[in-house]
């Protein structure tokens, strides 16, 4: 009853076509990010800024970049933070070399030289498949890692290894305090995040659903597989490599090449495999699984007043997480998302579920 | 009872939530000084991370337990664990930065330089004993930094000074085994000036993180035979380093470890074929018979309040260091009420009180740790206080001196820490503040 098009006719080709063609859709969009623009800077503390939703958003956007790559193309990854890297160093070398550029404009040529090193890595998808270009990707990680941390001039030939972020400046503003840095990453994610539902459902990603299904019968109907599997690993790289410069200019601060290492390309496979794949809303879910789950578990003991030991939390966090994980998707396997749309497909029936 | 479980269910997720969101932390208890406590009691650093970290707490506890506190003033302490982890540090500090802290000891030079940009803006001390920046020493462009004790350069360049004293290192090979990421490579350019100067060749052998792999490593090593190893490790890389040292035939005379790969945890597992290994001391090895331990024992111990597992944990080397971290952390506490008037501090004035320490030698014998530390005496130019090392061997049982002290060369370093800390600021955009000025 509360979810239901019943009544909503559809009379122009636009409202048709529109991103969110049923109203409750658009209502529950707006309002949240309302809720988001508006509602949650008035209420959270530093701390949740910080730590919490900063993270998340940019994760949200790393991994949304991903599902891109294996949700919607069905292309698997492991060298995601290698790309991360290179957004991050990209952002980096350019802000310290250039520093005139707008910051908006460094974070978008990051992503494009990420979408560059990402195309170059996903050439080999055209011959290999599966596991095996899983495994490639993961020679891009390990060569990406080893270029950052032994080739000086990538690192401004930082004594230590270890390059931190010039003052955020975009437009003559400077960026500082929490609540700023978490309206600007929103912006970026939520400007991006529509971006990549609208291209998800036009012609490039129906391409690239195809070739995930199936990809002899993509080739069959004319879906050029170069095409398609190298635009999945451009745009994927792209959105990575932004969240890659974010991460590390506006969350970390100062970083080394061990921030965006195998275990980060990991962390963001399961969030897009526990969020759901091939989901936009999927890759935003299984950040907040993977990021803000462990903190929870990590505080819960201490909120709750059990003495526990520092040790005891921690080994707690790690089995209760892995727990949560194995029985998400035992419960449901197609992810988070999925368990959204049945709650939707539940509401549209409510009070009267036959 | 389905729905018992649910309000169950339903309370702990308010419970996490009230967490996350910082309810419970908006209650800052009025009468104490916060000192939050990064640890690692997990993971692949937890053998080391474990005794500083028993260590620190132990004397905190104890200040309050023996003394009633700081001049009166109670301390508050919670740990984080960050395991080793540069997100999770700066989750830790943002998670314990609500509870008004007055400094905070990271144990890890990833978070400290991840810290290093945030603690000007919260007014935060970051005290680095043994740690952190090397280029942090001038106070001038780093306000909040505390390297003291010495740093790594200090480290880097008393090995030098003491294989020195074995004969010229003119064309001699010293291969530098070191932890790949900031902590390991910190030491580098200064070997590097060193090996110009000397005319030494220098080896840079990376290991990755966690450093339980070094094959490769000890093979290089076994090929091109240098005169002498530098360990510049942390965690299982330092007790790996000394097996496969052993496996490839390696002498341990003449390996050396720096400071934090000169400890218990990194000999014991290789036990007796580890005899000869010499690391650096930082002016304290495992002494276990000060006051201080008697206090421990006395105080803590005794009445089961302590914290490390074990009694005999007390006194071990990063167990000291931990200890006199967390004497360098009170001892600023100290000296900031002795100036700002005896209450509770806030972080500027606890900032005043690092930059102005003068720890004497008869203040070191109060304190119960006599021949543990060295003089410390910081000031605007000099946010180190205390530059100076010694070697210390391990016999198979026992860590013991065998060296007299060191001092860094300040001649060939303070030009270095000056360029750096410059060229940092102009990246940064700092105005170095004139030292000359401060009081």
């Amino acid at each position: 009853m509360i979810y239901r098009e019943t009544g909503q006719f559809k009379t122009t080709y636009a409202s048709d076509q529109q991103l969110f063609p049923i109203l409750q859709d658009r209502v529950f969009v707006i309002a949240f990010l309302v809720f988001a623009f508006v509602g949650v800077p008035l209420f959270a503390s530093e701390y949740f800024f910080r730590a919490i939703l900063t993270p998340f958003l940019i994760l949200a956007l790393a991994a949304l970049g991903l599902n891109i790559l294996v949700g919607y193309c069905g292309q698997l990854s492991l060298g995601t933070g290698g790309f991360m890297a290179v957004g991050a160093y990209a952002a980096y070398n350019l802000a310290v070399r250039l520093p005139d550029l707008n910051l908006l404009v460094v974070f978008v040529l990051a992503g494009l030289c990420s979408t560059a090193v990402g195309a170059l890595f996903g050439i080999p998808s055209l011959r290999i498949k599966g596991f095996y270009l899983a495994v490639t990707t993961l020679a891009a990680q390990f060569f990406i890692d080893w270029m950052f941390a032994r080739i000086g001039w990538f690192t401004n030939n930082s004594s230590s290894g270890s390059v931190s972020a010039p003052p955020l400046v975009v437009f003559g503003h400077l960026i500082q305090g929490p609540v700023e840095k978490y309206l600007f990453v929103l912006a970026i994610v939520s400007v991006f995040a529509l971006l990549a539902k609208n291209l998800t459902r036009g012609a490039i990603g129906r391409s690239w659903m195809a070739t995930r299904d199936m990809d002899v019968a993509a080739e069959v109907i004319g879906i050029r597989p170069l095409h398609a599997k190298l635009t999945a690993f451009a745009v994927s790289s792209f959105y990575v490599g932004l969240a890659g410069a974010l991460w590390a200019f506006i969350y970390l601060g100062s970083w080394e090449p061990l921030a965006f290492d195998v275990n980060r390309s990991f962390e963001l496979l399961f969030m897009v495999i526990i969020g759901g794949l091939g989901s936009i809303l999927g890759s935003f879910l299984g950040a907040a699984f993977i990021v803000i789950l462990p903190l929870a578990l990590n505080q819960l003991p201490t909120a709750l007043g059990i003495p526990l030991s520092t040790a005891t939390i921690s080994e707690i966090e790690l089995m209760v997480f892995g727990a949560l994980i194995v029985f998400f998707l035992i419960a449901e396997p197609r992810g988070l998302a999925r368990l959204w749309s049945i709650g939707k497909e539940k509401l549209r029936l409510w009070p009267f579920p036959h | 009872m389905k729905n018992k479980f649910r309000i169950k269910a339903a309370a702990l997720a308010l419970a996490a939530a009230g967490g996350l969101f910082g309810v419970a932390d908006a209650m800052a208890q009025a009468k104490e000084i916060f000192v939050p406590v990064l640890v690692y009691r997990t993971g692949p650093y937890a053998p080391n991370g474990v005794p500083w970290a028993d260590g620190f707490v132990d004397y905190l506890k104890l200040v309050n337990e023996r003394d009633g506190g700081v001049n009166g003033v109670k301390i508050a302490f919670e740990e984080c664990e960050t395991g080793y982890a540069t997100d999770r540090g700066v989750e830790c500090y943002e998670r314990l930065k609500s509870k008004k802290p007055v400094a905070f000891s990271p144990l890890s030079t990833g978070i400290t330089y991840a810290l290093t940009d945030k603690v000007p803006n919260d007014h935060i001390v970051l005290i680095t004993a043994g740690y952190g920046r090397a280029d942090s020493v001038d106070g001038s462009v780093f306000r909040w930094n505390f390297p003291m004790l010495g740093t790594y350069w200090d480290g880097a360049d008393i090995l030098v000074q003491h294989v020195k004293t074995k004969g010229s290192l003119k064309g001699k090979k010293i291969a530098l085994v070191y932890h790949d990421s900031p902590y390991g490579k910190e030491p580098i350019p200064v070997l590097e000036a060193l090996a110009k100067k000397e005319g030494f060749k220098l080896l840079e052998l990376p290991v990755t993180h966690p450093g339980v792999e070094q094959k490769a490593t000890w093979l290089q090593i076994r090929q091109q035979r240098p005169d002498y190893v530098f360990l510049w490790g942390w965690g299982v890389m330092n007790s790996t380093a000394i097996k496969e040292a052993i496996a490839v035939g390696y002498p341990r005379l003449q390996m050396y470890g720096v400071w934090w790969a000169a400890a218990e945890p990194d000999v014991l597992p290789a036990e007796q074929a580890a005899k000869g290994y010499n690391g650096l001391a930082l002016g304290h090895s495992a002494e276990n018979d000060k006051p201080i331990h008697k206090d421990m024992m006395k105080y803590l111990y005794s009445k089961g309040k302590g914290t490390a597992a074990k009694k005999e944990e007390v006194g071990q080397v990063l167990y000291n260091r931990g200890m006199i971290s967390a004497i360098l952390t009170v001892e600023s506490i100290r000296t900031a009420q002795a100036h700002f008037g005896k209450g509770v501090m806030t972080g500027d004035q606890v900032r005043w009180g690092a930059e102005h320490l003068n720890i004497d030698n008869a203040r070191i014998k109060q304190l119960g740790v006599a021949g543990m530390m060295q003089p410390v005496h910081t000031s605007c130019a000099d946010h180190g206080g205390s530059h100076a090392a010694l070697i210390h061997t391990w016999d198979g049982e026992h860590w013991s001196y065998t060296s007299g002290l060191y001092h860094a060369d300040y001649k060939l370093l303070r030009p270095m820490v000056e360029a750096s800390a410059r060229k940092y600021a102009q990246e940064k955009g700092i105005t170095p503040v004139d030292c000359s000025k401060e009081k």
